[in-house]
């Protein structure tokens, strides 16, 4: 039990540790900022594509989106980051997550938008376009604000995924709250600084994740 | 002779949700052969009360004895008990995923543990009797509504049930598809089942039933041949009652 | 612009990314990442699921401290970055003398996590199927397991295929996160020839073979969400 104690939950070790800790949470906490408003507004554009008139905009997007599903984010972050300086293309930590989060996002808040707007029936745009609307106008005020609401608990869930995604910046030295609590591990020989990121996650989405669960259970009623 | 023994008896029952007293200490006996129908305003406690005789809902305080044992005593097993006492449901309750025939034979074969072929011709036999037996391989989604209430019906009665409890059987039904299920109801009530009914169809009350239980706020007001309760009821809750539906 | 001038730019590129050498040297290796990955993910696919269902299953006796339990380990699970739970597993449960291999450690964990979001889907399936069937089976003396096991599960199952699948995806191609603890896995294999070789050709190897794997996945996915059309709203 003392073992345990000392290995996972080491006071000393886990005060030492937190002012690095705390920086990390700081670029875990702007990453987050950048990339969440990035992937929902990436997302709405290619929802908006996919969802295109063009046969060819339509499953040229819907290939794209697949495509980024397909590979693992860890796998493209990797490319983006030590793969393009071979093409000369050198981008800091930092712009290589951004820029891979933005690509994974994308896709993956595509396909919820585009399923909550295939939700909204096609009467409410055609109501909105007999009242003299234009067809963005339509789509803002109408159509978007129903499709939102009804893939609220996925566009939720998703962004939960996004915050957790943001630890495998830790892999391209990007110091956020991950990369500090293990440099902090490996300097120590200790897991406590770990065990302190996990408590800091777990603190910040727990109560999102029952929050969802509650929303998910009430919707589904 | 002696006067024969209840199959089933309700002593001093009680059911509370919360704060509210649904059944105010029922006492209520069945003969064997006897077709009993509950009758009385909606609220009145009638379904709980048929739903208590299987322990579906569980009374908080009384109890039940069917053929002669307690059904509340901790040693009772519950679903050995429960394969005697048949129940059909207002909404039929056919499992969707599996075919008639399956429908009827899967408690036969899980808890009757009877081997498959012995269960498909039992399920032959109970079809037959409802008239469905060319549906044996239907899926219930193909069924109207009354096709699928003679299914569970015959559902029931696979088990061999001593008692059969009905709850509300033709109050989902469109009016014309009523009919077929009560004649199987009289047909099953002709070959000597025990049967207690929980329903609207008054008609069918008067002409089939040896006994009428009227209730009222959870408590059974009056009970009697359905001559007397239609004609000529005693207490003044039931003379409303009566003169409501027969307007 | 003059032609030779784009062709040895173009020449750089292939050279760079799509080098024949290294292609032949390393294309072992990746096959045998290959290997690996779809080894992990068929265990994880596997044991996730079975172990969610099994949750889901018994949080249906309702009996609250179990159902505390379960609620909590499912919550813990979906809040933690995997990536976290990796770290832990494998640098911190040696010092308590359980020592895995990076190849344990990842399917442990990537186990769990796919029970506590298999758990909650199935949970939601369980719920979903009307009070009418739980009583016409046990009106028929039918037990709570033989209920669940014949009457509920087979219903839930159906609008739990499409949620299922695409959770199930997303936590396979999380194989990749092994790579930071020495699984030989497609990642882990080429990132290693890169740094070897000095060039990007085993990374585009790397980044194709997932393609490869994953895009016929994801394109069943999506087959199965029509088919099983069901969604949450």
């Amino acid at each position: 039990m003392e073992i345990f104690l000392d290995s996972f939950f080491n006071f000393q070790i886990m005060s030492e540790a937190s002012p690095l800790l705390i920086r990390g949470l700081g670029t875990t906490a702007l990453l987050c900022l950048v990339v969440i408003p990035l992937g929902l507004i990436g997302g709405l554009t290619v929802a908006l594509m996919a969802l295109s008139r063009s046969p060819w905009l339509r499953w040229g997007t819907i290939a794209l989106i697949d495509f980024f599903r397909a590979v693992p984010p860890l796998v493209l972050l990797i490319f983006i980051y030590s793969g393009l300086p071979f093409a000369d293309i050198e981008l800091s930590p930092f712009t290589a997550v951004c820029v891979g989060f933005f690509l994974n996002n994308s896709a993956y808040y595509a396909e919820i938008y585009r399923a909550g707007i295939e939700s909204v029936g096609v009467g409410q745009m055609e109501a909105a376009r007999s009242t003299g609307l234009k067809k963005i106008q339509a789509l803002v005020y109408v159509v978007l604000p129903q499709a939102t609401r009804n893939v609220l608990p996925d566009l939720l869930s998703n962004t939960i995924e996004v915050v957790k995604l943001t630890s495998i910046a830790s892999v391209v030295a990007l110091q956020e709250l991950l990369y500090s609590a293990d440099m902090a591990r490996s300097v120590t020989y200790n897991s406590s600084p770990i065990v302190m990121a996990a408590g800091i996650y777990l603190l910040i989405l727990w109560p999102v994740v029952r929050m969802l669960s509650n929303l998910e259970h009430k919707v589904g009623k | 002779m002696d006067t024969p023994q209840p199959i089933l008896e309700a002593q001093d029952l009680r059911k509370s949700f919360g704060t509210l007293e649904v059944l105010q200490g029922i006492n209520f006996s069945l003969l064997p052969q006897e077709m009993v129908f509950l009758i009385g305003p909606s609220g009145s406690g009638k379904s709980t009360l048929l739903r208590c005789f299987n322990r579906l809902e569980e009374p908080t305080g009384g109890k039940i004895i069917f053929d002669g044992v307690d059904l509340m005593s901790p040693d009772v097993n519950i679903n050995t008990m429960r394969q005697q006492i048949g129940m059909v449901f207002q909404q039929f309750n056919l499992y969707p995923h599996l075919s008639v025939t399956k429908n009827i034979t899967l408690a036969l074969r899980k808890v009757s543990k009877k081997d498959s072929s012995e269960a498909d011709e039992i399920a032959r036999e109970m079809l037959k009797r409802v008239g469905l037996e060319e549906k044996a391989n239907a899926h219930p989604d193909e069924l109207s509504g009354g096709q699928q209430q003679r299914v569970a019906i015959a559902r029931a009665m696979a088990l061999e049930p001593k008692v059969m409890l009905f709850d509300e059987p033709t109050s989902a039904l469109d009016p014309e598809l009523v009919g077929s299920v009560l004649q199987v109801m009289q047909k099953l009530r002709d070959s000597g089942m025990t049967m207690v009914v929980v329903s609207h169809e008054m008609r069918f009350a008067r002409d089939a039933a040896d006994r009428v239980a009227f209730m009222s706020e959870g408590q059974i007001v009056e009970e009697g041949e359905p001559g007397a309760i239609f004609e000529n009821p005693q207490q003044k809750r039931t003379q409303d009652f009566v003169s409501e539906i027969s307007r | 612009m003059n032609t030779s001038e784009t062709f040895s730019r173009w020449d750089l590129f292939t050279e760079t990314f799509f080098n024949q050498r290294l292609i032949d040297e390393y294309s072992g290796a990746i096959a045998k990442g290959i290997l690996i990955t779809c080894e992990i993910a068929v265990l994880v696919v596997f044991t996730g699921i079975a172990l969610g269902l099994l949750l889901a299953m018994l949080r249906s006796y309702r009996f609250l401290p179990i159902n505390v339990f379960i609620s909590c380990f499912v919550d813990i699970l979906r809040s933690l970055p995997p990536l976290v739970l990796i770290l832990l597993a494998y640098f911190g449960l040696p010092s308590i003398g359980f020592s895995m291999s990076g190849f344990l450690v990842l399917w442990l964990v990537l186990s769990l996590i796919l029970a506590a979001f298999a758990e909650e889907i199935f949970w939601a399936g369980i719920l979903s199927i009307r009070r009418g069937q739980w009583e016409a089976a046990r009106s028929t003396g039918l037990g709570h397991t033989q209920t669940i096991v014949y009457v509920i599960i087979p219903q839930a199952i159906r609008m739990t295929v499409a949620p299922l699948t695409n959770r199930t995806i997303a936590i396979t191609k999380n194989t990749a996160l092994g790579t930071v603890i020495g699984v030989g896995e497609i990642l882990n294999q080429a990132s290693t020839a890169q740094s070897f070789s000095g060039n990007a050709t085993p990374l585009m190897m790397g980044a194709i073979a997932y393609i490869v794997l994953f895009i016929p996945v994801v394109a069943i996915g999506r087959w199965i969400e029509t088919r099983f059309a069901w969604r949450r709203i």
